[in-house]
């Protein structure tokens, strides 16, 4: 069973159709890529996936159960977590209270009003974990807004990944990364749990051939392609609409 | 436990750790029992202000929600405590004023379904309305409320069975500032706590809150809720002290005047209401004594003033008196390390 499965999925703004006849299947433990040119509908669809908007058409099933009227605060909890294409991060904390605040949020415990933070072992511990993992132990103490926009990127990842999700959604993660910091990124990216599904939209082709078992392409906001990326780097359809150039070159 | 596990710990406890400047405030605030015995009235009304801005600064510090309503819960708590004393429901006075915060918090959560729909001027609007309805309702069951004239004929009992509260307003004082302590001390533990911290997040970002799985709602209608209670005690402890309430606890002035209070006290740190309340009430005394008529004019020269000078330039000064304590305190406890403490949260 797929871990996360669309049917017909569809958004419309008015007039305009911005997703649409939405058919994605994500297997357990894969490595897949959604990708497509400018103005395809890519942010469209992870907005719809994770609750940001309301799909006019169609059904999202998350491990089989129909999440399609679910909060995205809900989503979160039954295992599916995203990071944004433009940062969304809490300015004001550092990275330590930022990690913090998700895996108490996860233990069910982030309500507590009465407990001082950092009393709990079991969150404080994995703190330092994830802290860790995504190269963030040195500078957890910082301010976020100070940061360098690399580590406010392995950041971004780190909260989604702190939600301990079996489907990460991963939008553009590499995006705006000078290039000196981008290695240490592409590698964290790499170094995610196999058994942690990821679902990866991107619009730098490097990446989606390096890191991708799979990839779908969306097109004018419906399901293009949707194969191998050797399949879908030879289709010649793909080949004309969106990867042409890139690919021979 | 890792020996990093231990240090983010100790860390994150730290944040909370009461700073020497914060001690020192809090025992200026019970030395002025003894310093100022003339000013017990104003002194009072000052720390009545305080918890009433401590009330607002919670939902607009802490959770970004603006609101020029929270007269509806002081005044609704202030005709209760009025009542349940004259009529002899509760005659004990702290117990009352225990029920009429749960009273007023009552009546935050559910108003705070209405509030927390709408953008900050739905925010504005909706939480004027809800205060303006309480005072016309307040204002047609005369009979109850006593309409224009106030609630007339309260007698408060002593505190605890134990201390009346005398002509000089010495007790009402102590009993104000005592109240407004425990509330605050109650404010500063939320603050510290991980709902104190999902707060901030929403605050800072709410489309990533829900994205980590947070309820945004339902942690807003929680602080909306608490701050509605705060509010009421504050307005309890009006009606307590002066032994009368009248329509006035719900005019729009007093919200006006808690936005006042917070601009010149600043936002998000608790003590932005009760420095902005202590200097709001004695520059209003002050300016009122030189000029009776014209006092207005100076209050708004004053907040142009701050407004301009701005508030991060006044962080600034504090800031070093924050440091020049902070060294203090760490000459006297050489084995703490001197931490921002509340304060450094702000901005």
């Amino acid at each position: 069973m797929p871990i996360l499965q669309t049917f017909q999925l569809e958004k419309r703004f008015g007039g305009i159709l911005a997703a649409q006849n939405v058919n994605l299947a994500v297997e357990p433990g894969a490595r897949h890529a959604l990708i497509g040119p400018n103005g395809a509908g890519k942010t469209t669809v992870i907005n719809l996936l994770t609750g940001v908007l309301r799909p006019s058409g169609g059904r999202i099933l998350l491990e089989g159960r129909d999440i399609t009227g679910l909060l995205p605060h809900q989503r979160v909890r039954l295992g599916m977590a995203r990071t944004f294409q433009i940062n969304q991060l809490f300015l004001d904390l550092t990275p330590l209270e930022s990690i913090g605040l998700v895996v108490s949020e996860r233990l069910g415990s982030g309500a507590d009003w009465w407990r001082l933070v950092g009393t709990k072992a079991a969150v404080t511990d994995e703190i330092v974990e994830i802290a860790e993992r995504f190269h963030l132990a040195d500078i957890m103490h910082e301010r976020t807004a100070i940061l360098p926009y690399g580590k406010q990127r392995l950041l971004e990842i780190a909260l989604a990944f702190a939600c301990r999700p079996r489907l990460l959604l991963l939008d553009e993660p590499a995006a705006g990364v000078p290039e000196a910091e981008r290695h240490e990124l592409l590698a964290t990216i790499e170094a995610l749990p196999k058994d942690v599904t990821v679902l990866l939209i991107e619009h730098d082709m490097d990446l989606v051939f390096s890191f991708a078992d799979r990839i779908s392409v969306l097109v004018n906001g419906a399901m293009f392609v949707d194969g191998a990326p050797d399949e879908v780097a030879r289709d010649p359809r793909v080949k004309a609409v969106y990867l042409g150039e890139e690919l021979s070159a | 436990m890792s020996a990093r596990a231990d240090e983010v710990a100790r860390y994150l406890k730290r944040r909370a750790r009461w700073s020497p400047l914060e001690i020192a405030f809090w025992i200026f605030a019970f030395a002025t029992i003894w310093l100022f015995p003339g000013k017990y009235l104003i002194l009072k009304d000052t720390a009545i202000l305080a918890l009433f801005a401590l009330s607002l600064d919670l939902i607009l510090g802490y959770a970004g929600i603006i609101s020029l309503g929270q007269a509806a819960f002081f005044g609704l708590a202030g005709y209760f405590s009025g009542l349940v004393a004259k009529y002899g429901f509760i005659d004990e006075p702290v117990i009352a004023l225990v029920c009429s915060g749960v009273v007023a918090a009552g009546l935050g959560f559910v108003t705070s379904f209405l509030v927390l729909r709408g953008s900050d001027l739905t925010r504005l609007m909706v939480t004027l309305g809800v205060s303006l309805m309480l005072g016309e309702l307040a204002n047609r069951y005369s009979n109850i409320t006593g309409g224009a004239d106030g609630l007339q004929g309260v007698e408060i009992a002593p505190v605890l069975g134990l201390f009346r509260f005398d002509l000089f307003g010495h007790n009402g004082y102590v009993y104000c500032l005592i109240v407004l302590f425990i509330c605050f001390v109650i404010a500063r533990r939320i603050i510290y706590s991980p709902f104190g911290l999902s707060l901030r997040s929403i605050k800072g970002n709410n489309l990533r809150a829900a994205a980590i799985g947070i309820p945004v709602k339902w942690r807003l209608v929680a602080i909306y809720t608490v701050a509605a209670g705060f509010a009421g005690i504050a307005g309890a402890l009006l009606t307590q002290t002066t032994a009368f309430c009248s329509l006035d606890v719900f005019s729009f002035e007093r919200s006006a005047d808690l936005l006042l209070v917070l601009i010149i006290g600043g936002t998000g740190y608790l003590y932005g209401g009760l420095i902005g309340a202590v200097i709001y009430k004695f520059l209003q005394d002050w300016i009122a004594n030189l000029t009776p008529q014209y006092w207005q004019f100076w209050i708004g020269l004053v907040l142009v003033v701050i407004v301009l000078i701005g508030r991060e330039r006044m962080a600034g000064w504090i800031g070093a008196v924050r440091a020049f304590f902070n060294r203090l305190g760490a000459r006297f406890a050489p084995r703490l390390p001197a931490l921002g403490g509340a304060g450094s949260e702000g901005h």
